[in-house]
């Protein structure tokens, strides 16, 4: 399994077009072809594996291939933009499970060949193993609670860290009675079975562990945190791609996958930032519910409520006005609709443009998509820095299906979301915000921004209360 | 161990390119890297490729299939869904 030097130097040919083609991520503009690229440079790494390797059975890897690529191909193609991190979720899930799964066929193709296992080779497969398994069952979770499938409430259960902390120890005892066969044998010891084989058994419980604990640790966290937990195990595929790499000795899982795990990561924290928490809190703080749960205590409190004929006098006789979406606006499917009434505005010649928050939707960058596909310019997509620089000079803000991330309360420290960034809303002339009710965000506080002199409220299903608007503003 | 350290190497240096690339893709992009990168990690599928390519022994086989299959899914659906929602964003 040696690779040639031919090989070698074709690999990094397509480590080059993968990095160049991440960088024409950068603008909307070229990246379409980053992405072109970045499959060319996988199509070349493909090719010159198959020319590389002595492949023995043609025919099975030819069906396996196909196999997978009309699969991948019928979920591409079919799945609505909505269930974009279900789909996610599931892609990082075979991304480990691939790894894990070559990682599972080394380790018995070198324990088969009689020459024993070296501790260098032996931890690698560990790793890779660990890392894939916890990937693939843990993105199966997150998918369930996408979906729907899971609950999305946090499910807890007592000493669920303490029981965590010591299956991920057995995890490791095992992992490393496996990599060297002087711990095997201490641990086989340990449990009075006395030089036990070191081998299937050992492996096999590795993986039901690495399962359990993928399931563990994404079971506690709540609906509302997925884009932290999806972009925490798009990383980790990316590492077990990279451990895999390790076991095989081959440059290119390596550099693909670190280039993964970086990316993961790098949205990991902003998740964490955008919502003003720490990784640790996200995992173990069992935060996030799968939907408002608590009524806003201090509902007394006058309101100014408008209708749709008066809420489209306002926006159709205001010189600049910026919409904030939130999740709730693609739960109710009311993005086409906001497009309406956005171009009907323009052809009045309003100023519109969109401020998105970083985690408005169920992934990093997912209200972006669906706006995009609701045909909005890029161009008119503002993100949190760009969009609270004009606030003080936008007439209007219309926020629809958006609470926490436009919540004054994030600027009190003594507020639950304290220093949570926000979008400076209540800086603007008049705020309009399209809601159900008064009732809480996630963060399960009241938000005073409904009580301000400024704000009108416009109650109703942001679908329907959005085609009125379409009515409204047309005739206004 | 020759082997492992200049993959450290390289997994090391890797991470540092990928962070500076990749911090510099606007959230506006971040589902499409997402999705990009989740493509990329379909690269698994190479070593999926070298382990089925000589398996000896059907559980090798087996393994090696299953992560081939995984891993295509990966790639072609990840590359595919990641050029479909690009090709939205659009400026007008």
């Amino acid at each position: 399994m040696e690779t040639s030097i031919i090989a070698q130097l074709a690999y990094l040919v397509s480590a080059i077009l993968f990095v160049s083609g991440i960088k024409q991520l950068s603008s909307p503009a070229t990246a379409r072809s980053g992405n072109a690229r970045a499959s060319v440079a996988m199509l070349l790494a493909i090719v010159v594996t198959l020319l590389d390797n002595e492949i023995l059975d043609w025919t099975t890897v030819a069906a396996a291939v196909i196999a997978g690529a009309v699969i991948g191909g019928v979920l591409a193609r079919r799945i609505e933009m909505t269930a974009m991190p279900q789909l996610v979720a599931v892609f990082n899930g075979f991304g480990g499970g691939a790894s894990a799964a070559v990682a599972a066929a080394e380790f018995v193709r070198l324990g088969g060949s009689g020459a024993g296992v070296e501790l260098g080779a032996g931890v690698t497969i560990v790793l890779s193993t660990l890392i894939g398994a916890v990937t693939f069952s843990g993105s199966l979770i997150a998918f369930g609670k996408l979906q729907g499938v899971v609950t999305g409430k946090p499910v807890t259960f007592p000493l669920q860290k303490s029981f965590n902390a010591l299956l991920f120890l057995a995890v490791l005892v095992v992992g490393a009675g496996l990599a060297d066969a002087g711990v095997g044998d201490a641990v086989a010891s340990i449990f009075g079975s006395g030089g036990i084989e070191i081998g299937v058994p050992f492996f096999l419980a590795l993986v039901a562990g690495a399962l359990m604990l993928g399931v563990l640790l994404v079971i506690p966290i709540g609906g509302a945190d997925m884009p932290v937990v999806v972009s925490l195990l798009n990383s980790y595929s990316g590492l077990a791609a990279a451990a895999t790499g390790f076991v095989l000795g081959n440059m290119m899982l390596i550099i693909a996958g670190s280039l993964v795990g970086a990316a993961g990561l790098i949205l990991t924290q902003l998740m964490c930032k955008a919502m003003n928490r720490s990784l640790g809190n996200v995992a173990f703080g069992a935060f996030g519910t799968d939907g408002p749960t608590t009524k806003a205590k201090t509902g007394e409190r006058p309101v100014r409520d408008v209708d749709a004929e008066q809420a489209a006098m306002v926006l159709a006789y205001a010189g600049s006005v910026a919409v904030v979406p939130g999740y709730g606006l693609a739960v109710a499917q009311a993005q086409h609709e906001l497009k309406k009434v956005c171009d009907l505005l323009e052809e009045r010649g309003v100023r519109v443009r969109f401020g998105v928050h970083p985690v408005a939707g169920r992934m990093p960058g997912h209200m972006n998509v669906l706006l995009a596909e609701a045909d909005v310019s890029y161009d008119k997509l503002l993100d949190l820095d760009d969009i609270n620089a004009e606030f003080d000079t936008t007439d209007v803000v219309l926020i629809v299906g958006a609470n926490d991330v436009v919540n004054p309360a994030a600027r009190d420290p003594a507020s639950v979301i304290a220093g949570m960034p926000i979008l400076d809303v209540d800086k603007a002339r008049t705020v309009i915000v399209m809601k159900r009710s008064l009732s809480a965000g996630f963060a399960g506080i009241d938000n005073d921004l409904f009580y301000m002199e400024n704000t009108l409220m416009f109650f109703g299903d942001a679908r329907q209360q959005m085609s009125e608007l379409v009515k409204e503003v047309r005739e206004a | 161990m020759g082997e492992l350290l200049i993959g450290l190497y390289v997994f090391v240096l890797a991470t540092l390119a990928g962070r500076e690339v990749i911090s510099k893709v606007p959230p506006t992009l971040h589902t499409p890297l997402m999705s990009g990168a989740n493509a990329i990690s379909g690269i698994a599928i190479i070593g999926a490729l070298v382990v089925t390519g000589v398996a000896d022994s059907t559980w090798v086989k087996v393994l090696g299939i299953a992560g081939i299959v995984m891993a295509t899914i990966n790639v072609v659906g990840g590359f595919m869904v990641t050029d479909r929602m690009l090709q939205m964003f659009r400026k007008r």
